[in-house]
């Protein structure tokens, strides 16, 4: 197994106070990695160092290599723009742009000159929404506003607008935190789907769904990476005590 | 038990009654005493009022005359200042928004904070030494400038209040797609928060289009129509103090009639923003 990002021995610090321990990981190409742990434990954080997006926490201060495709990503002179067209990113809470639908698809291809004329941006922009299961739902009202959307179709309108970018991995941080169990199933369904052209990170708190989606699960504890192994195993015979009384929920 | 839990509930209705009532007694005072003035404007001014009075330019008492020249300096004047200070204002307003977290930022606005408490004399007496005596006399640019000077910090602040409402979760959005930061500013910021700037610019114009001491030191006053901007330009403001401070009661008449163009001016100017502001996404 190729793997497309590697982090190794990764520290994370806001100000002062150090939020990632020594991290080190390897993630591999065209699957789903799951991150999973109590609340505050960087997982978020975490996320966010694969395509530097803390970046723009004045604070935030990273040590340790994250090699993308064999290139450190924090090497002085890295194209941080670039990056991140390579790497892209769902947030918890969707965050549509105050523009239309089809804007809001249209945005990073724009951006990035992706497109060769009127018609091919159409054409993506629509590969997109479908690629993102929200073609059938909104292809009659492609020029209204993003807003007027429900907050389950404008999660996936922002799965949609990542995918537009063609990037070649997916970071997603709890996309379906604030769904429905049915739009939920949907976001699931699709992050499966994903995976045979993109890797995908998911931070998730819903064991089940970790279980469901992924292929290997990393459980983080006080910025520590606990255990990384095959969720098979993760969720039958884990390695680490803290790992099953976690997943088990013996603690929160 | 359940008895003293009625009593409760009674008292909690009263009490809230007696507030709601209180409000909305203020709401009456506030609201009351502007439409008081705006109708006593309205009465005292709108026999005066006319075509020939909104074309003419001043005449001698007891020969008629009017207030065009006056609209139309305001007018230059007021574009003049908005010309100059609104891209600087809210240039500085993305500037503070956006990049001023540091030493510079913090100065700058403390700078504009103290240049919006500055009485607008002051202003004046500044563009005076600045422009006027170097010019040799009052003009409508000089006027303009003074405008400007006074729209800019507090169209910078505004601007910067509105920037920092855009959610911080929009910009890492457009971030995330490999926008680079002037691109994130220019097409996702600037529009999000361009209702509030709007709002602001235009409560800014309609703030200058009522100044007269600033105006009073730089542009002085005219009795002609005129275009040029390096002459004495006429206001709607000084020629109002001018008709308003005369002996005559014609003149008083007059000064009634040009405040209440003023105000219906002003009132223009924050429908239009109303208007062309609605939300459309
Ligand atoms: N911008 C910030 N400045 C300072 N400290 C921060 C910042 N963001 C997060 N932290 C701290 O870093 C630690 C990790 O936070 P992070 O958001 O990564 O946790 P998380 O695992 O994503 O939690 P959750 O599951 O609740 O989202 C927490 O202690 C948090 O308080
Ligand atoms: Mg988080």
């Amino acid at each position: 197994m190729q793997s497309k990002i590697s982090i190794s021995n990764l520290d994370f610090y806001y100000g002062k106070t150090q939020a990632l321990f020594d991290i080190s990981m390897e993630i591999p190409e065209r699957q789903v990695v799951a991150f999973i742990g109590p609340s505050g434990c960087g997982k978020s954080t975490f996320l966010r160092t694969l395509n530097r997006m803390n970046d723009t926490i004045p604070i935030a201060r990273a040590e340790g290599v994250v090699k993308i495709d064999g290139e450190n990503i924090y090497a002085p002179g890295t194209d941080v723009v670039a990056l991140r067209r390579k790497v892209g990113m769902v947030f918890q809470k969707s965050n549509p742009f105050p523009k239309s639908i089809f804007e809001n698809v249209a945005y990073g291809i724009r951006i990035n000159g992706l497109h060769k004329n009127k018609a091919d941006l159409q054409e993506r922009v629509e590969k997109a929404l479908r690629d993102a299961a929200l073609l059938n739902e909104v292809k009659d009202r492609l020029n209204s506003s993003a807003f007027g959307l429900s907050g389950g179709q404008q999660q996936r309108l922002c799965i949609a607008r990542a995918l537009a970018v063609q990037p070649e991995v997916i970071l997603m941080d709890e996309p379906a935190s604030a769904l429905d169990p049915i739009a939920t199933q949907k976001i699931e369904e699709l992050v499966v789907e994903l995976k045979k052209q993109y890797s995908i990170v998911i931070v998730t708190h819903n064991m089940q769904q970790a279980s469901r989606v992924s292929d290997k699960t990393a459980f983080f504890m006080l910025g520590k990476l606990i255990e990384f192994n095959p969720t098979q195993k993760m969720f039958t015979n884990p390695d680490e005590r803290l790992t099953e009384d976690y997943i088990t929920g013996r603690f929160g | 038990m359940s008895e003293n839990n009625l009593q409760n509930h009674s008292r909690r209705k009263i009490i809230s009654r007696i507030m709601t009532l209180l409000t909305a007694a203020c709401t009456f005072f506030a609201i009351g005493i502007l439409l008081l003035i705006i109708s006593y404007i309205a009465v005292r001014g709108v026999s005066s009022l006319s075509l020939q009075f909104l074309i003419d330019t001043p005449k001698p008492v007891g020969e008629g005359g009017g207030i065009g020249n006056a609209i139309l300096g305001s007018a230059i004047m007021t574009a003049l200042a908005a010309l100059i200070g609104l891209p600087l204002g809210i240039g500085a307003g993305i500037y503070l928004a956006e990049f001023g977290n540091g030493w510079f930022g913090k100065i700058t606005r403390f700078v504009a904070d103290t240049l919006i408490g500055v009485p607008s004399i002051i202003i004046g007496i500044f563009v005076y030494t600045l422009v006027v005596l170097p010019m040799g006399r009052q003009s409508g640019l000089a006027g303009g400038i003074a405008l400007a000077l006074i729209m800019i910090p507090i169209v910078a602040r505004t601007t910067e209040e509105m920037i920092r409402l855009v959610p911080n979760s929009m910009r890492e959005g457009a971030l995330a797609l490999g926008a680079p930061q002037w691109r994130v500013t220019m097409n996702i910021v600037l529009p999000a928060a361009s209702t509030g700037i709007a709002t602001g610019a235009m409560l800014a114009i309609a703030r200058i289009t009522g100044e007269t001491a600033p105006l009073l030191f730089t542009a002085l006053n005219s009795r002609f129509y005129n275009g040029y901007l390096d002459q004495p330009m006429a206001s709607l403001t000084v020629q109002i103090f001018n008709y308003a401070t005369g002996p005559f009661e014609v003149e008083h008449a007059m000064a009634w009639a040009a405040t209440l163009i003023l105000v219906g001016l002003i009132l223009l100017i924050n429908i239009t923003v109303r208007f062309l502001t609605r939300k459309k996404f």
